[in-house]
């Protein structure tokens, strides 16, 4: 492989390329999900290719191919010259790169258990169990439980003499139901929604889970939420667990930082972002309480690794710090467009057919110093809520709105009542200007975000947050 | 050329040959696409794509399995095969598992040349078009054009051998200066129809009317949907309440033979039509139906994949994605029947106060079996007073039924518009008019 993407880059200099790079990746993946205690769904993926990026006058072009001989990877750098050639008719200023990037190494995620030395007939029976258990509310008209794993290996190459091998593990697993009655569908996951929670790393992150020992407190919650009020509309008190929390930084701070959206090259598609550079290190993003960084160096996030899609080392950078707005996502390009002297290394494709945008890495919200309980125990009239079940958030990251799949009220203090269609609204800056309270480090944990949708064509990428439970005042809740 | 069709059928047969499963289906995928993408006036992105699936679903003994590859000399379809073999060998067997589908003759859809090997000097020709109207204008384009060729094949051990390929050409484009932004896109079977010049203008016009807006207090309003964003909606629908699974899980707003919206509604899907993108088979080989799904306010059927069809003790309407899948079936060529409103502008008469929608963005489900989303307004949102559209207003998000206000609409343009949606494994495509409804929940306004 590394004498074809090699070869990629010679013919890429001969054809007049500034600069280019050539990613040869293969995933190897595989879900697996049950429904009406027998198989339900089974993908058994396996893909490889290469992608070259060249530049030529100053603009790009890209051009990947699955048959990894040396006439197909010429064709496919060929047709990336013509597309760079292409682009510089309708180009005014050329990519800067900013300092070359030389990064030689290796990352290898840790993992105890090969997902894939596990067959798949003792994960169908694990899922089959667990939803079995899950059906045993009579209300409970849908139940599934599913798996996932991933391998994935990659090998970057670029004319500025970078060589980096990286490979790593992911797997994960869930369970879901809902219970259902004439007017009402009432849905409860564990341990998070969207099917499943994924990690870097093997079977031990399902074997921790404990999907059994779940699955009938699960089908209960269900059955209980059909019977539950209305949450309340009103402004209250707002206690969200820490899986909802890692979604509200996704949705309100990852994607408002990344650096592309604020040059508007996302402008047409996903937005872009109130948080503009004028706004760096001056904007009052949270209360002190408020902390996020990006960091690809934490172990067993969906964003770790050792190198990003341009070959820049892995780093920890903040975003907000004691709630002033400091930091950005970045690539080599936006960075330097920017003046900020180098990446913090955020370019990553969801595959070899693809090219590099700024993504998120793991964007994490830092511990504070209190406790779900505490903040419980301190709260007059509040609503805490669990597991995301609908988001939703404007073009430029600040009009957002989210529902939760439960919600308990808090009354002096102590949890009262469950309600069911629980949602809470605001506006960035306000919502995290009004945190008072972040649980600290017992309480904080990883979470693995599976479908982030960015770019044309669309780029599905797998992102981590991590997150504890979170207080905020006078937040408008029951919108829905 | 990998597309070419016996090349299709030579991979498929390869497999069909070598496997000893008592059932065996193979999907093939050759995808041959690009995408060109410019923002600030300027291509910043431009890529092709070359890559070809192969799905191979064996049943043995009601156990079933599933591999894929992208790689299709012998040995890797050889690998994939024993994958598929070896997983079906470790299942509890599935007594209710649906039969593969039956030999059928599907016409493959006539593609346009043009479109399918278009080069990125066409794109880039596209993109300078509207780059310069922008220029001209004094505002700033962002958008993509893509353009290229999907053919899809279906074979399985039952003799069926099913294929078309599916070219489509897409332009879309937001114009932006200062806090003002309009949207506008094309999609086309033919890339000589995309009109950069009428989509460009229709963008710049709508930036430029949108400078400086105000906000509006939140509340119920008569609203005037333009396709785009009639099309955001439907595409939400399709997704929630469509399916025979959907329906059989209790979860849908789709209550069959009942009255679910207003009169004026009628919504069916149809693979076949040219009028759309067709795209004449789904994933099991089945030939795409036509299915009328609402008539008239009435819930009159339900999409099906082989799996939910047996289940309901109905035939497949050709809906199927590769099975097996938790999703069920899938409408992804809709159409929605137009009215007698002759313009957009038609629409607004006799509304003293209410709000013209250009598009949605971000609309997600709040509560499925009410139909109810949410979502925001983007690149084109105006007030309309007295029958005419006045100011542009700040975006607003909306929590809302969707039955219920469709049940309250009023007019529809005779014209409807051909919207494709986003393209992750495949272009799902939307025929709608524009729309006038009564009442519409607006729950906050954005900054």
């Amino acid at each position: 492989m590394k004498e074809l993407a090699h070869r990629a880059l010679d013919t890429a200099r001969v054809g007049g390329a500034q600069y280019a790079d050539a990613r040869v990746q293969q995933t190897r993946h595989q879900e697996i999900s049950v429904k009406r205690a027998q198989l339900d769904g089974l993908i058994q993926d396996f893909s490889e290719g290469i992608g070259v990026r060249v530049l030529v006058d100053g603009a790009w072009g890209f051009a990947c191919t699955s048959t990894l001989s040396a006439d197909d990877v010429d064709q496919a750098v060929g047709s990336a010259l013509g597309i760079a050639r292409a682009s510089a008719r309708v180009h005014r200023r050329p990519v800067d790169l900013g300092p070359p990037v030389t990064s030689r190494g290796s990352y290898k995620g840790r993992v105890a258990v090969d997902p894939f030395s596990v067959s798949i007939g003792d994960k169908v029976a694990l899922l089959i169990e667990a939803e079995q258990l899950l059906r045993s509310e009579p209300q409970v008209r849908v139940a599934e439980a599913s798996s996932e794993c991933t391998h994935w290996s990659k090998l970057f190459v670029s004319t500025e003499g970078a060589e980096i091998e990286q490979e790593a593990f992911e797997t994960g697993a869930g369970i879901e139901c809902s219970a259902v009655d004439d007017d009402e569908v009432q849905k409860r996951s564990y341990p998070n929604s969207f099917g499943r929670e994924v990690g870097q790393g093997g079977w031990e992150l399902v074997e921790a889970m404990e999907l059994v020992g779940h699955a009938p407190g699960i089908a209960e919650q269900a059955a209980a939420l059909l019977q539950a009020e209305h949450c309340p509309s009103g402004r209250k008190t707002l206690i969200l667990d820490a899986s909802q929390l890692a979604l509200q930084v996704h949705e309100s701070c990852g994607h408002p930082t990344e650096l592309d959206r604020v040059f508007g090259t996302e402008a047409a598609y996903a937005g872009t972002s109130f948080m503009t550079p004028e706004l760096l290190g001056n904007l009052r993003y949270g209360t002190d309480k408020v902390t996020i960084v990006a960091d690809a160096t934490v172990p067993g996030g969906l964003g770790t690794f050792g190198y990003d899609d341009e070959g820049v080392e892995a780093q920890r950078a903040n975003l907000v710090e004691n709630g002033i707005f400091v930091g950005y996502l970045t690539s080599r390009e936006t960075a330097t467009q920017l003046g900020l002297g180098r990446s913090i290394g955020a370019m990553r494709a969801d595959g070899w057919q693809r090219i590099p945008l700024i993504r998120m890495t793991n964007v994490n919200i830092l511990p504070g110093d209190s406790s779900l309980e505490e903040m419980i125990a301190e709260t007059k009239d509040g609503i805490l809520m669990q597991t995301n079940k609908s988001w939703s958030i404007d073009d430029r990251r600040l009009n957002f709105q989210f529902g939760t799949e439960m919600a308990w009220e808090i009354r002096n203090g102590k949890r009262g009542q469950l309600y069911r269609n629980p949602s809470y609204a605001g506006i960035t800056p306000d919502f995290w200007n009004s945190c008072d309270a972040v649980a600290g480090p017992s309480e904080w944990r990883m979470f693995g975000l599976i479908n982030c949708g960015k770019g044309q064509p669309g780029q599905i990428m797998r992102v981590g947050h991590g997150a504890s439970p979170a207080r905020f005042q006078d937040v408008a809740v029951g919108i829905a | 050329m990998i597309s070419q069709q016996h090349d299709l059928r030579e991979i498929s047969n390869s497999v069909l040959e070598a496997s000893g499963a008592e059932h065996t289906e193979v999907i093939v995928t050759d995808r041959d696409t690009a995408l060109t993408r410019f923002a600030n006036s300027e291509i910043h992105q431009n890529v092709s794509e070359r890559d070809i699936g192969v799905r191979i679903r064996v049943v043995n003994d009601h156990r079933v399995g599933v591999a894929s590859t992208n790689q299709v000399g012998d040995g890797a379809l050889r690998d994939a095969l024993d994958r598929a073999l070896d997983s079906a060998r470790t299942q509890p067997p599935r007594p209710d598992l649906p039969p593969l589908a039956p030999p059928a003759e599907v016409a493959p859809v006539p593609i346009d040349a043009a479109t399918a090997h278009a080069t990125p000097e066409d794109r880039a020709e596209l993109v300078g078009a509207v780059c310069a109207l922008a220029d001209r204008s004094g505002v700033n384009a962002f958008g993509a054009v893509s353009t290229g060729v999907v053919t899809y094949c279906v074979a399985n051990s039952n003799g069926l051998f099913s294929s078309s390929p599916r070219a489509v050409a897409h332009l879309r484009m937001v114009a932006m200066s200062g806090d003002g932004s309009g949207y506008a896109d094309r999609t086309s079977q033919r890339i000589a129809d995309l009109d950069a010049g009428a989509a460009g203008a229709e963008a710049i016009d709508k930036c430029l009317g949108t400078r400086e807006a105000q906000a509006i207090e939140p509340g119920v309003y008569p609203v005037v949907l333009e396709e785009y964003a009639v099309a955001d909606l439907i595409e939400y629908l399709s997704y929630i309440g469509f399916s025979g699974l959907a329906a059989e899980e209790g979860r849908t707003f789709m209550r069959l033979g009942e009255k679910v919206t207003g009169d004026a509604i009628s919504i069916w899907d149809d693979g076949r039509d040219p009028d759309g993108l067709p795209m004449p088979l789904d994933w099991e080989g089945v030939p795409r139906k036509r299915v009328d799904l609402i008539t008239k306010g009435v819930a009159t059927g339900l999409v099906h994949d082989m799996s939910s069809a047996a289940r309901a003790g109905v035939e497949s309407t050709g809906h199927g994605l590769p099975a097996p899948n938790p999703i069920g079936a899938m409408a992804l060529n809709l159409f929605m029947a137009g009215g007698e409103v002759k313009s957009k502008a038609e629409l607004c008469e006799g509304i003293k106060r209410g709000v013209w929608v250009t598009r949605f963005w971000y609309v997600n489900i709040v509560h499925p079996k009410q139909s109810q989303l949410t979502g925001m307004s983007r690149d084109g949102t105006f007030l309309v007073e007295n029958g005419k559209v006045t100011r542009p207003i700040k975006n607003m998000r909306f929590t809302q039924s969707v039955m219920e206000a469709f049940a309250t609409a009023t007019g529809l343009s005779r014209a409807t518009k051909l919207q494709a949606g986003d393209d992750y494994d495949f272009t799902p495509a939307y025929r709608v008019p524009a729309m006038r409804l009564e009442r519409f929940n607006f729950t906050s306004v954005t900054r």
